[in-house]
C-alpha cells in the first residue's frame, strides 16, 4: 500500500486538493445563498416566505446527482453556457447543500427568543439592523455544530465531482485503481484521504455539542 | 411542450417507471436490512454496562464512526469493485444493497444512539430498581420511548438514503436515473424533459416522506 501511495503520489495529492478546494469553494457558496434564503423564511413577508420554502424543499428533496448533470449535461447542450466537471460539480453541490444550510441557519433563528426582535424593534432598529446585529449573531451561535455536520457531509458529496470527471479525490482513486489493479489498496488510500478531511471536523462537533448542551 | 408530449411516450414512460421500480426496490430492501442493522449497532454502542460491553462499545463506536465519515459513493465502487477481488460475486443490484446498508446503518446507529440518550437515565434506573434486567429495561422501557423520538430523524435519513440510489448509476444499477439516460441519449432533445421527469419522480416521494417527517416532529411531545 505504500509503494501504491509513493508511486502514484501526485495523482493523489490533486485529487486531495481538488477535494478541499471543491468542499471550501462549496461551503462559501452554500452558506451565503442558505443563510440568505433562511433569513427570507422568516421575515413577514408571506410572498417571500413562500418562494424560500418553495426553492428549499425542492432542492432537499431532489438527488444531488440530478442537480449536478443539470449544470453539467443540461446548460451546456441548450446555453452556450460552457463549465467544465468541476465547476459543474461545485456549482451544483453549492446549490444542493445550500438548502440543508438554510435549513439549519433557519432553526437557529427560530430558536432566538421573540423577545429579543421585539427589543431590538422597541429600541428604534429597523427589522434588518435587529437582523444583522441581535438575532444572526446569536443563531449562528446555536446552530455551529449542526453547521459543521452540514459541512462534513459537504466534503462527503464532493465525491459527486467523479461523475463529472472533476479529478476529485474518488475520481484520482478510480484512475489509480483501473491503472494499477490494485483496486482494495487504491480505494483503501481513498477512504484514509477522505477521513483525514471529515474525522477531525465531525469528532470537533461532537464535542462543541457537548459542550454547548 | 411538444418535446415533454415525446419524451413521455408510453413506451419511454414505462421504461421510466422500471427504473423507479428498481430504485423503490432498492431503497426499501436497504431501509428494512440498514434500520436493522443500525437498532443493533446503536444499541451496542450505548449500552456500557461492564467491563466486555464497553470494549464492544468502543469497537462498534470506531467501525460506525469511520463508515459514516466516507463518502457513500466509496463504499459503492468498493463493494462492486472491491468484493470480487476478494472472490464474493456481487451484480450491480447486490452491491448496491450491500454499499447503501453499510453505510446507512452506521448513520442510522448515530440516529438511534441519540435516541437512546435523549431518554432519561431515570426510566432506565427506575426499571432496573424494579427488578428489570438491563435488556428487558431496554426492550420494554427505554427503547419504546426512545423509538418515537427518532422517527423524525429515521424518516430524514430513509430519505436521504432514497436520493442516495440514484448515485448507484455509476455502477449501471438500472435504476431511474439510469434508465432516463439510457433514453435520452438516443434522443437529446429528450434530455430536459427526462431530468424534468426524474426530479419530478424523486421529489414526489422524497417531498412526501419529509413532509411527513415534519409533521410528525411537530407533533411528538417529550
Amino acid at each position: 500500500m505504500f509503494n501504491l501511495l509513493s508511486e502514484n503520489w501526485s495523482t493523489f495529492l490533486l485529487g486531495f486538493w481538488n477535494t478541499i478546494l471543491c468542499s471550501v469553494i462549496a461551503l462559501f457558496f452554500s452558506l451565503v445563498i442558505g443563510s440568505g434564503f433562511a433569513i427570507l423564511e422568516t421575515v413577514p413577508s408571506k410572498f417571500w416566505r413562500g418562494v424560500a420554502k418553495v426553492y428549499v424543499e425542492i432542492f432537499r428533496n431532489i438527488p444531488l446527482l440530478v442537480v449536478t448533470m443539470v449544470f453539467y449535461l443540461v446548460l451546456p447542450t441548450y446555453t452556450p453556457l460552457k463549465l467544465t466537471g468541476f465547476q459543474a460539480g461545485t456549482i451544483g453541490l453549492s446549490i444542493y447543500s445550500s438548502a440543508f444550510i438554510a435549513e439549519t441557519v433557519r432553526s437557529g433563528i427560530n430558536s432566538v427568543g421573540e423577545g429579543q426582535m421585539e427589543g431590538a424593534r422597541s429600541n428604534g432598529m429597523t427589522y434588518w439592523q435587529a437582523m444583522r446585529y441581535v438575532i444572526l449573531p446569536q443563531a449562528f451561535k446555536i446552530v455551529i455544530p449542526a453547521l459543521g455536520n452540514q459541512f462534513v457531509n459537504l466534503i462527503k458529496n464532493s465525491s459527486i465531482l467523479a461523475f463529472v470527471a472533476g479529478f476529485d479525490l474518488m475520481y484520482q482513486g478510480d484512475i489509480v485503481a483501473s491503472n494499477t489493479f490494485q483496486t482494495i489498496p487504491s480505494y483503501v488510500l481513498v477512504g484514509i484521504f477522505y477521513l483525514i478531511l471529515t474525522l477531525p471536523m465531525s469528532y470537533y462537533m461532537q464535542y462543541l455539542e457537548k459542550k454547548t448542551a | 411542450m411538444q418535446n415533454l408530449a415525446n419524451a413521455l411516450s408510453w413506451t419511454n414512460l414505462h421504461f421510466l417507471l422500471q427504473g423507479f421500480w428498481v430504485t423503490i426496490e432498492v431503497s426499501v430492501i436497504s431501509i428494512i436490512l440498514s434500520f436493522i442493522f443500525g437498532l443493533i449497532l446503536g444499541v451496542l454502542r450505548y449500552t456500557r454496562v461492564d467491563e466486555t460491553t464497553t470494549v464492544i462499545s468502543r469497537v462498534v463506536g470506531v467501525i460506525v464512526d469511520i463508515l459514516r465519515n466516507l463518502p457513500l459513493l466509496l463504499i459503492i465502487f468498493f463493494s462492486y469493485f472491491g468484493l470480487p477481488v476478494m472472490g464474493i460475486r456481487v451484480d450491480a443490484f447486490q452491491a448496491s444493497v450491500i454499499a447503501m446498508v453499510v453505510f446507512e446503518s452506521a448513520m442510522i446507529a448515530e440516529v438511534v444512539r441519540s435516541g437512546i440518550n435523549s431518554v432519561d437515565p431515570g426510566q432506565m434506573e427506575g426499571a432496573r430498581s424494579n427488578g428489570m434486567t438491563y435488556v428487558q429495561a431496554m426492550v420494554h422501557v427505554v427503547m419504546p420511548q426512545a423509538l418515537t423520538r427518532m422517527i423524525p430523524a429515521l424518516l430524514s435519513q430513509f430519505v436521504s438514503l432514497i436520493k442516495d440510489t440514484s448515485l448507484a448509476t455509476i455502477i449501471v444499477l438500472p435504476e431511474l436515473l439510469y434508465h432516463a439516460e439510457i433514453i435520452y441519449n438516443q434522443n437529446t432533445n429528450y434530455m430536459i424533459p427526462m431530468y424534468l421527469t426524474v426530479a419530478v419522480m424523486y421529489f414526489i416521494i422524497c417531498f412526501v416522506l419529509s413532509t411527513f417527517a415534519n409533521y410528525l416532529s411537530k407533533r411528538i411531545k417529550y
